[in-house]
C-alpha cells in the first residue's frame, strides 16, 4: 500500500489523520492519504507569491520547454507517488480501481493530458490570441502590432478543488504553470494519483517544486482552497455553480447538459448522424460534462430514441479490465440506486417512455458499488422533467421540441452541437448565450479543439487587461 | 494514614476499585435525592410512576442505573422547566442553559451551581505556570442562553482574574451555513475575531483564554494581518473546546499556530459538563483521551446496537454520559458522538474516551464545527 503526504510548496509533510483509498470492488487498500486541515493550507498561503517568483525564474518559453518534457514522463515514465513508484500501468490501474472507471478509459485520459502538454505552447498561442508570453509574465510589454498592452495576474495562485470521478477535467489546469502561475491542488478523495503523478513529472522535468501544493482532505479544505485563492476553480452540480455564479474569483465548473439539436431541414436523414449521437452519448462512459444527454428535433424522435436505445441499451456491465467495458460504475454507495429511482420517477411523467426498456435491467447493483446501464427516454415535449435530466453515464433524452422553440427551451448547455444548413437559425445559435461551446455541422459533442476555450478562457480568468501608460523609451520592444 | 494518603500510594488497580466504589455510592445516593418525593424534581417522580422497578429500592449501585430506560434528550425540548428543579433545591435561584435552537425549540437543563463546580473541578487541572492565577481571562465562544460564557467567566473570577467576554450567536452561525451565506458567515466571524482583538490589545492582562479551534485559528489568522501574534499578545494558556478536536489539528495548533502556548483540549456538554483530557503530546502522537468529572458524570463507549454493552478497550462504540448530581439526574444518554474506550490512568482511575468524532450514522444530517 502506498502511503500519499500532504505536499506543501513541494515539501511533504505527514498527516496525523489518513483517509484511506480502497478499491471500488474488492476493497482492497490501495493508498493511505494524509489529510489536510484547512488552517495548514490558510498558513501556507501567506507564501503564495513565492509559487510565482519561483516560476518567474523560468521564462514562459522555458517552462513550456519542460512541460513538454513532462508529457513524456507523465505518460511513458514510473514515477514517485508517495513512498511508492508508479508505472503508466500502474497508475492507469491505481485510478480505475478507485474511480471506477474503465482501465481503458483511464489510458485514453492519459493520452489527452499528453495531447494537452505537448501541445501546449499552440494551445496558449490560442488562448492568448498569439499574444508574447513574456508580457504576462513582465506585466506589459508593446505587441507586434505596435500597440502596449498589460494583463496583470490576479492571483500568484490558482485553486482547484477536484472531483473524484472525472479523470478528464484535469485537462483544464495544466496550462497554469506555464503562465507563471502556482497551484494549489485539493484532489477528490478517490482520485489523489493524477496530481501526485502530473506533480512527479513537473518536478522531474525541473519546475520548481515551490510552485506546487497538493492537499487532499475534506469539504473544510475545499472551503480554504476557495477561501485563500484569489483564483480558484471547483467542480461540483448544479448548486456548486449556482452558488458561485458571478463570484470574479470562483471558475465553477457543474453539468453540461450537452446537447444535439437537429434542424429541421437535415432530421429527415437522422439516420445518418446516429454514429455521432450514440458516440456523443456513449463514450468515455458518459460521465463527462461534454457526453450528450439531450437529443432535439421536431419529428422522427421516437425513431431516433428507438435506434439509440437499439445500439445502447444491451450494452453489459464488464470488469474494469476488460478492454470492451463501456461502462464506469458508482461507487458511492446509493448514488446508482438514487438516480435510478430519479428516472424512474421521470418516466412516469405522461409523455415520457422509456426506450431502453426492452433490453433488460438498468440498475446492477454489487457489493461495494453499482452500475446503471444506458438509458435512453423519449419525451413528447420539452416541458417535461426527463427533458432536462443529465447523469454520469450513458444517458440520454430524446425530445420532440419544434425547431423555433429549440433555442428558448434548452436551457444552459455546454456544448452544443447542431446540426443544419438554416443560414437564419445558425446565426440565432451563435448569438445563443447560454450555449458555452458550439459546433456547427456533425460534430459529437464530445470533440474537443484544445485550442478553443472551455468553460471561458483561462487566461481571461488568471490575468486582467488594464491600461498602462508608459514613456516610450521605457517600452520594451516586442519579441 | 488518611483517605488521601491512601488514595496517593494506593495501585493503579486499588484506585479503580476506590473510584467504582465511589461512583456506586454517588449513584445510589443521586437517586435517593431524585426520587424521594420530599426533594426529587416533578419530572422524574412522575417517570417514576411508569418504570418497573422501585429506583429508591432497586439502585444500590452504578451498574443498576441500566434498568432505566434509555434517557431521551426529546424531553428537555419545552417547559415547564420548573419540572426539572429537585423538590429539595426549589428555593434556590436557578439558571437554564440551553443547547441546540437552531430552529424550533431548544433543549434546556436546569442549573444552580453545577456549572461552578464542574469549573472549579476542572480549575484543579490547569497548570498554574500556563494559566497564572490572578491573570484576566478572554471568552471567545457561544454566549447568550448558553452555560459556557458564564462557566468561563467563573472559571477566572475562580483563578483570581476578571473574564472578558464576546457574543457569539451559534444559531445564527448555523443558519448562514445552511442558507450558503458565506460571505455574511466570514464578515460575522471577523466581526467577532474583531473583538477579541480590541479585548487583546487594550492593555488588558489577559494572559489565558477560552476558544473554539475555529475561532483560535481565526483569531491567530486576524492578529497576523495586524502585524502581530497570540503570544505576543501575552497569553500563556488556552483552553480550547466546543467542537470535535481531531490530533492533526492539535498537532498544527501546537507546531504551527500558537508553538509555545499551552493548549489544552476539552468536551463537553451542557448536560454532562466538562471532561478533562490527558496531556496532549507528541509521543503519544497527539491523540486526546478525555476523562469524565467521575462520580459526577461517567462516560462510556458502548456498542452501536446494544448500548448497555461496553466496548473492549480500543474498541469503537458510542459515546454515552451519564450525569449524576444534585441538580440534574441524567442516565444514560446516548451522545452524538462516538469514539474509541481508553483504560483508566493513575490521575483519573476509570474509563475514558478518545478520537471522539461525530457519531457516523447521524453525522450526515448534523451541522457541526459550527463556531
Amino acid at each position: 500500500m502506498i502511503n500519499i503526504p500532504v505536499l506543501r510548496w513541494g515539501e511533504p509533510y505527514e498527516s496525523l489523520e489518513i483517509d484511506e483509498v480502497t478499491h471500488f470492488m474488492t476493497g482492497e487498500p490501495l493508498a493511505k492519504v494524509g489529510q489536510a486541515n484547512g488552517g495548514l493550507l490558510q498558513r501556507d498561503m501567506r507564501k503564495a507569491a513565492r509559487a510565482r517568483d519561483v516560476l518567474r525564474d523560468f521564462t514562459s518559453q522555458e517552462l513550456i520547454d519542460k512541460i513538454k518534457q513532462a508529457a513524456d514522463l507523465y505518460l511513458n515514465g514510473t514515477l514517485p507517488v508517495g513512498d511508492g513508484m508508479q508505472s503508466p500501468d500502474d497508475f492507469a490501474r491505481c485510478q480505475s480501481a478507485t474511480t471506477g472507471l474503465p482501465e481503458h478509459m483511464c489510458k485514453g485520459n492519459m493520452q489527452k493530458n499528453y495531447f494537452v502538454l505537448t501541445h501546449m505552447d499552440q494551445m496558449l498561442d490560442a488562448l492568448t490570441r498569439g499574444l508574447d508570453l513574456e508580457i504576462l509574465s513582465r506585466g506589459y510589454g508593446k505587441e507586434s502590432r505596435g500597440v502596449v498592452v498589460s494583463y496583470q495576474a490576479q492571483s500568484p495562485v490558482v485553486g482547484l478543488v477536484l472531483p473524484s470521478n472525472s479523470p478528464g477535467v484535469h485537462t483544464l489546469w495544466l496550462p497554469v504553470i506555464p503562465m507563471q502561475i502556482g497551484l494549489v491542488l485539493k484532489p477528490g478523495p478517490q482520485e489523489p494519483w493524477t496530481p501526485y503523478r502530473m506533480t512527479a513529472a513537473f518536478t522531474q522535468a525541473g519546475i520548481p517544486k515551490e510552485a506546487i501544493s497538493i492537499y487532499p482532505g475534506g469539504p473544510e479544505v475545499g472551503a480554504a482552497v476557495l477561501a485563500k485563492c484569489d483564483r480558484s476553480m471547483i467542480f461540483g452540480g448544479t448548486a456548486t455553480v449556482e452558488r458561485y455564479k458571478g463570484d470574479p474569483r470562483v471558475q465553477a465548473h457543474g453539468p453540461g447538459f450537452s446537447k444535439i439539436l437537429l434542424g429541421d431541414d437535415v432530421v429527415d436523414n437522422w439516420e445518418q448522424y446516429l454514429d455521432l449521437m450514440v458516440d456523443s452519448i456513449y463514450l468515455n462512459s458518459g460521465r463527462g460534462c461534454i457526453n450528450c444527454s439531450g437529443i432535439w428535433a421536431s419529428r422522427h424522435t421516437k425513431e431516433i430514441a428507438q435506434a439509440v436505445a437499439e445500439r445502447i441499451g444491451p450494452v453489459e456491465v464488464k470488469p474494469p479490465e476488460d478492454p470492451e467495458a463501456g461502462l464506469a460504475a458508482f461507487t458511492l454507495p446509493g448514488a446508482a440506486k438514487a438516480i435510478w429511482g430519479d428516472i424512474e420517477a421521470a418516466v412516469r411523467e405522461e409523455g415520457t417512455t422509456h426506450a431502453t426498456e426492452q433490453y433488460g435491467e438498468r440498475l446492477v447493483e454489487m457489493e461495494r458499488c453499482a452500475y446503471v446501464r444506458p438509458v435512453v427516454l423519449h419525451c413528447q415535449s420539452h416541458e417535461l422533467a426527463a427533458a432536462k435530466k443529465e447523469y454520469m453515464f450513458p444517458f440520454v433524452s430524446v425530445v420532440e421540441c419544434p425547431q423555433e422553440k429549440m433555442l428558448s427551451s434548452i436551457g444552459p448547455t455546454l456544448v452544443c452541437s447542431a446540426i443544419t444548413d438554416n443560414e437564419a437559425w445558425r446565426r440565432q445559435l451563435t448569438d445563443a448565450t447560454h450555449i458555452d461551446r458550439l459546433n456547427i455541422g456533425a460534430i459529437p459533442t464530445i470533440k474537443l479543439d484544445w485550442l478553443q476555450p472551455h468553460e471561458g478562457n483561462i487566461v481571461e480568468f488568471l490575468f486582467r487587461a488594464r491600461a498602462y501608460q508608459i514613456a516610450e523609451e521605457l517600452v520594451p520592444a516586442a519579441s | 494514614m488518611s483517605a488521601t494518603d491512601a488514595s496517593s500510594t494506593a495501585s493503579l488497580e486499588e484506585k479503580q476499585k476506590m473510584a467504582r466504589a465511589a461512583l456506586d455510592a454517588h449513584a445510589h445516593e443521586t437517586v435517593q435525592w431524585h426520587f424521594h418525593p420530599s426533594t426529587g424534581c416533578p419530572f422524574w417522580l412522575e417517570q417514576a410512576k411508569s418504570l418497573n422497578f422501585d429506583p429508591l429500592k432497586e439502585v444500590q449501585t452504578y451498574d443498576d442505573l441500566k434498568k432505566f430506560p434509555p434517557f431521551e434528550d426529546e424531553w428537555l425540548r419545552g417547559g415547564p422547566v420548573r419540572r426539572w428543579v429537585p423538590q429539595g433545591l426549589a428555593n434556590e435561584p436557578v439558571y437554564v442553559f440551553e443547547t441546540g435552537g437552531t430552529t424550533g425549540i431548544p433543549k434546556s437543563r436546569i442549573s444552580l451551581n453545577d456549572f461552578r463546580t464542574d469549573y472549579e473541578l476542572f480549575s484543579d487541572t490547569l497548570p498554574d505556570e500556563h494559566f497564572p492565577k490572578g491573570s484576566n481571562w478572554l471568552m471567545l465562544g457561544p454566549s447568550g442562553p448558553r452555560r459556557l460564557r458564564l462557566a468561563v467567566e467563573h472559571l477566572a473570577q475562580y483563578r483570581g482574574g476578571i473574564c472578558f467576554c464576546v457574543d457569539l450567536d451559534p444559531r445564527w452561525v448555523i443558519k448562514l451555513i445552511k442558507k450558503g451565506w458565506m460571505e455574511h458567515l466570514e464578515a460575522y466571524k471577523k466581526h467577532v475575531v474583531d473583538q477579541a482583538i480590541t479585548v487583546l490589545s487594550a492593555g488588558h492582562d489577559v494572559k489565558c483564554m477560552f476558544a473554539t479551534p475555529k475561532l483560535l485559528e481565526a483569531l491567530c489568522e486576524g492578529l497576523e494581518e495586524q502585524g502581530t501574534s497570540l503570544p505576543e499578545t501575552g497569553i500563556q494558556g488556552i483552553f480550547s473546546g466546543g467542537t470535535e478536536f481531531t490530533p492533526q489539528w492539535t498537532r498544527f495548533a501546537m507546531e504551527e499556530l500558537i508553538p509555545g502556548i499551552y493548549m489544552t483540549p476539552t468536551y463537553g456538554n451542557t448536560l454532562m459538563g466538562l471532561a478533562c483530557s490527558k496531556p496532549v503530546t507528541p509521543e503519544d502522537g497527539y491523540k486526546i483521551s478525555y476523562y469524565a468529572p467521575q462520580p459526577r458524570a461517567v462516560i462510556e463507549v458502548v456498542d452501536f446496537d446494544d448500548t448497555d454493552r461496553v466496548v473492549d478497550y480500543g474498541g469503537t462504540g458510542r459515546v454515552k454520559l451519564t450525569t449524576l448530581t444534585k441538580e440534574f439526574f441524567v442516565p444514560g444518554f446516548l451522545e452524538r458522538d462516538e469514539g474509541e474506550r481508553e483504560a483508566p490512568f493513575e490521575k483519573y482511575p476509570w474509563d475514558g474516551v478518545s478520537g471522539v468524532r461525530p457519531f457516523r450514522r447521524l453525522a450526515e444530517s448534523t451541522t457541526v464545527g459550527v463556531y
